[in-house]
């Protein structure tokens, strides 16, 4: 979904690289709480683990293709706000190296994948958690639904910044119904790559998986009770 | 296994998946791109040449190292350090 040069016109392009110059500061803030010496060197990870998954687009229906966008996946593995951090270097990487996503674009770029998806990908998660048995074996399936819908979001969102500063004068309706369409069967690429990711690390470490804490705490207080029982 | 060697292995498999995987990857536009086509706004992209060349296993083990070295020099800074 990596936004060029020239789709959005300058005031809003300038606005988006406001807005996301913000939320790269709220995020600079948040990870702190996040991150220490154990979880520091897991983000560094993440943010190369989802830039070399973004170069696997696997397709969806006829001569289009889709790619993990990531932000839920960083969100459960490393928090939120470094999850922000993490997709937000990949983008900036990308653009600077490989052009892809324009220079203009890139406050867009980091709105649409590196903070929409993240907000999206973690407040679902934290939904199915707080609502679905804590147990950890469901970690991995509610972080793929958390990316699944993350990704319509960042869909939906670029409508709305098309439809405020869009370069062409184009049916907004028709261009809600085909970003919608073909993002939802790439949200379910989405689903599938966070639900496999997240499910390994929690096979292998469940302990650095930052969305799988509570349940993991939970879960040895109860082993302890049993002792002393 | 270790937190060390959790972040070895993670790395390496990146840059398999970056390095080799990639080769078999999809061709075709991505979502975004198909649907500007579609639609008639492909046309307003303004394209400029990559610092790097396109996505290749070359460049993109490449990207991975730099988006680790970046990304973790940052979250390096960040944390919290010392006793907790």
């Amino acid at each position: 979904m990596h936004v060029p040069d020239g789709f959005l016109d300058a005031p809003t392009s300038t606005a988006t690289a406001v807005v996301a110059i913000g939320c790269v500061g709220v995020a600079l803030v948040g990870a702190r709480k996040e991150l220490d010496d154990k979880t520091a060197p897991m983000a560094g990870l993440v943010a190369a683990f989802i830039f070399a998954v973004q170069m696997l687009n696997f397709p969806v229906g006829a001569g289009t293709s889709g790619h993990l966008m990531g932000g839920a996946l960083a969100a459960v593995l490393v928090g939120p706000f470094t999850g922000v951090l993490c997709v937000s270097v990949v983008l900036l990487v990308q653009c600077l190296l490989f052009a892809d996503g324009g220079i203009t674009a890139l406050g867009t770029n980091i709105l649409l994948m590196g903070v929409a998806t993240v907000v999206v990908g973690w407040l679902v998660f934290k939904l199915l958690q707080t609502t679905m048995p804590k147990r950890l074996a469901l970690v991995p399936a509610q972080a793929g639904i958390a990316a699944f819908a993350s990704v319509p979001a960042a869909a939906l969102l670029f409508v709305g910044l098309y439809a405020v500063g869009g370069a062409a004068d184009i049916s907004m309706d028709t261009l809600l119904t085909a970003m919608l369409g073909v993002h939802v069967l790439i949200g379910i690429g989405e689903g599938v790559i966070t639900f496999l990711a997240i499910g390994a690390v929690v096979a292998v470490r469940p302990d650095l998986v930052y969305g799988a804490r509570r349940v993991l705490a939970r879960r040895e207080l109860e082993i302890r009770s049993e002792v002393t029982a | 296994m270790k937190t060390r060697w959790f972040v070895v292995a993670g790395v390496l498999v990146a840059i398999l998946l970056a390095g080799v995987v990639s080769i078999y990857a999809s061709g075709s536009p991505d979502g975004l791109t198909k649907v500007s086509e579609d639609q008639g706004f492909a046309d307003t992209e303004k394209s400029r040449d990559a610092l790097l060349g396109d996505y290749g296993s070359v460049t993109g083990v490449v990207g991975v190292l730099v988006v680790l070295a970046v990304a973790g020099g940052v979250t390096y800074a960040v944390r919290r350090r010392g006793s907790d």
